[in-house]
């Protein structure tokens, strides 16, 4: 039984879930996800792991409520049990040998931004975290981001917590034309970011990694919905990644990708909110 | 006296009409009459020159005589002694290329429809279920040791029946959360209901074979974990990395795997308003090759509305892999056969999605060493097929997630594994592979014979110890 231990509000728009699933947290690394159902007729969707606790046997997975199946997981309390769950898919995160590393999360990106922070941390590397919000409101996991990093810069869009901007504004700052010494970002949270940071990063040939997630089914190699074009070649998302060198990455296929179920999302989720 | 019609009884389907519209079985069954009437046509040869023809080696004299004389159930035990998916295999297996092929009755006239029979015995049972379930035979000694199944699709169901028959403790472990492999994400509905593959797994259940859905074995335990704690493990994990065409325009929206739209049609149930996995609603359809699941793919398109379903393929129809009953079923619904076409590239409109498919003719030359038929392309002869959806069918690879974290398995250059062609050992002691993950993509009773071939092996070898 995949049981919901302990349900917590993050933010006004994002909730944190602790699920018993011990084989999964016994093999979880940084960057790997799981695929869960929530019920019989429900999608198989895939939730990056935010954290994990080997002895307890669970996972954390952090949403937002944006479409049917995390508005249908938002339904759950703690005691419910999903219906499936497996994992860990994806390679992990490749966080050994950096000095000196840069970790940005856009969003509800920094729910997947925050487990390479702590492990980058763990692992010795000097860590800045550069968090972006839309506004002050829903900024998320300050404390646990301030524990595992040297220097954390928290970005809104409205400048509601006093620092106005993007990370990218942040980013450019904090390279300082030279670098800074960095030997590794990590960029996680919405396309157009990650696109930006890039091109930020690019010009200091900064090795510049991005967590990509587009539409899946099994989280396997199998259905082959989530290839994403880097360099020249076609790559798997769930197999070949989900991390990849975002210098590499083509952005603008994924965000088209990205957007196949638009309209079927819109619908099901206006149905969902409609009670049907 | 048999039956000397030289013609099998025929089987009664499903309008062609009306089926496009559900996702319902096309072919309906026999009526015991119908069966009894067929199985009389079997001439009972001593040689029995059918069962040489069938990867499991089905008693097939024995269970049509059982039906000849109207006894279904007892023509079940026979089957079913053999075989422990008998209602699929009636239903999917190339009987004209196997049992049926080797009929006698077949030199003058058509075979016995062997297939249709099997069915009927499986079906017959399972619309009035014997009272006593099947108990484990218990077996020797030795075989109470645990045996770990890796994949529960027709290799390792077959594989794992065949164990626990003989008194082994099996645990088969699942990626999907659904048992039943291609059977049950990549066969539609219509060739294969899903409470049939249900029925026949929980079958296995009662045989006492564990099943533990969404465990991915390379990720959420190895098979070398899986070897510590088990006598022998036997690996059928399939072939399911899909193939592209690796054309331009492949990445466009609106470009599917076979793969991806039947796993989301069929494991999904994405056709039911019901469940929540969205399939892209197609007007115009290309479908990219030639085989069976290039039919099941066209055959599902049709049933989700669109209008036009066209089958690419590079060959002409005689050289199509598809089951000849495939190809005519398709046809008969509508689905278009455009041969002798190569896809160049996949034409995007402005929003990125697929406005068309351009491809050139090709010729065919003379046969190769293969004794197929070369094919070159045709200069200047460019077409563009109209199309919004994509949908490619050109075959699967073996996946090798399964390894991972596992030292010492081989595989060979198209990533098959290796394993002795007699015992079906891999290249590590007490592992052993059958199925799609040796031979590339294969049939269900091909992988069915294979898990069958490596249950006998693994007996043998957990005797041996």
């Amino acid at each position: 039984m995949y049981t919901i231990l302990e349900k917590r509000a993050l933010s006004k728009q994002m909730t944190k879930m602790t699920l018993n699933a011990p084989l999964v947290a016994k093999k979880a690394l940084a960057g790997q996800f799981v695929i869960l159902r929530v019920n019989e007729t429900g999608e198989r969707a895939p939730f990056t792991i935010a954290d994990y606790n080997r002895a307890a046997g669970t996972i954390d997975v952090i949403y937002q409520t944006v479409g049917k199946t995390t508005m249908l997981l938002d339904t759950l309390r703690a005691g419910d049990a999903l219906l499936d769950l497996a994992g860990p898919l994806g390679r992990p995160a490749e966080l050994d040998g950096y000095r000196k590393a840069v970790v940005i999360g856009g969003g509800a990106g920094c729910a997947i931004a925050y487990p390479s922070a702590k492990a980058l941390h763990e692992k010795g590397a000097e860590v800045t975290v550069i968090a972006g919000f839309r506004s002050k409101d829903i900024i998320m996991l300050e404390e646990e981001m301030r524990a595992v990093s040297d220097r954390l810069t928290i970005m809104t869009d409205d400048g509601s917590n006093g620092c106005r901007g993007f990370v990218t504004d942040a980013l450019r700052e904090l390279l300082d034309g030279g670098g800074a010494g960095y030997d590794l970002a990590i960029a996680i949270g919405p396309i157009p970011m990650m696109k930006a940071v890039c091109q930020v990063t690019a010009p200091f040939g900064l090795r510049t990694v991005v967590s990509l997630n587009p539409i899946m089914v099994d989280g396997t190699g199998m259905c082959g919905g989530c290839r994403v074009t880097v360099g020249d070649q076609v790559k798997f998302a769930c197999v070949d990644g989900p991390d990849f060198d975002g210098h590499q990455v083509d952005f603008d296929e994924l965000q088209n990708r990205n957007r196949a179920y638009q309209e079927h999302e819109r619908d099901a989720c206006r149905l969902f909110g409609q009670g049907i | 006296m048999p039956n000397l019609s030289p013609t099998k009884e025929p089987m009664p389907t499903q309008d062609p009409k009306a089926r496009t519209q559900n996702f319902g079985e096309v072919a309906l069954g026999y009526t015991p009459a119908q069966a009894r009437q067929e199985a009389q046509r079997c001439l009972q040869c001593k040689n029995r020159p059918c069962m040489a023809g069938c990867p499991v080696r089905v008693d097939i004299p024995g269970f049509v005589a059982r039906i000849a004389a109207g006894e279904d159930s007892r023509a079940f035990e026979v089957l079913y002694a053999s075989n422990t998916l008998p209602a699929v295999c009636g239903r999917v297996c190339p009987q004209e290329i196997q049992c049926e092929r080797r009929c006698v009755r077949g030199i003058q006239g058509e075979p016995v429809a062997i297939g249709r029979l099997e069915r009927y015995a499986a079906d017959a049972l399972r619309a009035a279920p014997s009272p006593a379930p099947e108990e484990p035979a218990g077996g020797h000694a030795a075989a109470r040791a645990k045996i770990a199944v890796v994949g529960a699709g027709p290799a390792g169901l077959t594989c794992a029946g065949d164990l626990a028959r003989l008194g082994y403790a099996v645990t088969v472990f699942e990626a999907f959360h659904r048992p039943g492999g291609v059977l049950t994400y990549g066969i539609p509905a219509f060739r294969l209901p899903k409470d049939v593959v249900a029925y026949e797994i929980d079958k296995l259940r009662g045989l006492g074979v564990e099943i533990r859905t969404n465990v991915i074995v390379g990720k959420t335990l190895t098979a070398e974990e899986l070897l510590a704690d088990h006598a022998a493990v036997f690996l059928g994990t399939g072939a399911g990395l899909p193939n592209f065409m690796g054309i331009p325009g492949e990445s466009l929206s609106g470009v599917f795997s076979a793969n991806e739209y039947l796993t989301r049609v069929n494991l999904m149930r994405a056709y039911d308003e019901a469940y929540d996995t969205p399939v892209i609603r197609s007007r115009r359809v290309a479908v990219v090759g030639g085989g069976n699941v290039a039919m099941d793919a066209a055959r599902c398109a049709l049933r989700l509305g669109a209008e036009n379903v066209s089958v690419v393929y590079r060959r002409s129809e005689a050289e199509m892999p598809a089951r000849q009953e495939e190809i005519r079923h398709a046809r008969e619904e509508g689905v278009s056969f455009v041969m002798l076409a190569a896809p160049v590239r996949v034409l995007g409109d402005e929003r990125q999605w697929v406005r068309g498919l351009e491809c050139v003719r090709m010729a065919l030359g003379e046969p190769g060493q293969d004794g197929r038929r070369s094919v070159g392309e045709v200069p200047a002869s460019n077409f563009v097929l109209e199309a919004d959806t994509v949908i490619v069918a050109i075959g699967n690879r073996p996946n090798t997630l399964v390894e991972e974290g596992t030292a010492g398995l081989e595989r060979d250059r198209r990533n098959c594994l290796i394993v002795d062609e007699q015992t079906l050992r891999a290249s590590r002691d007490g592992v052993y592979a059958g199925g799609d993950i040796v031979t590339g993509a294969a049939t269900v009773i091909q992988a069915m014979g294979a898990g069958k071939r490596a249950a006998a092996s693994i007996d043998a070898y957990i005797r041996g110890k």
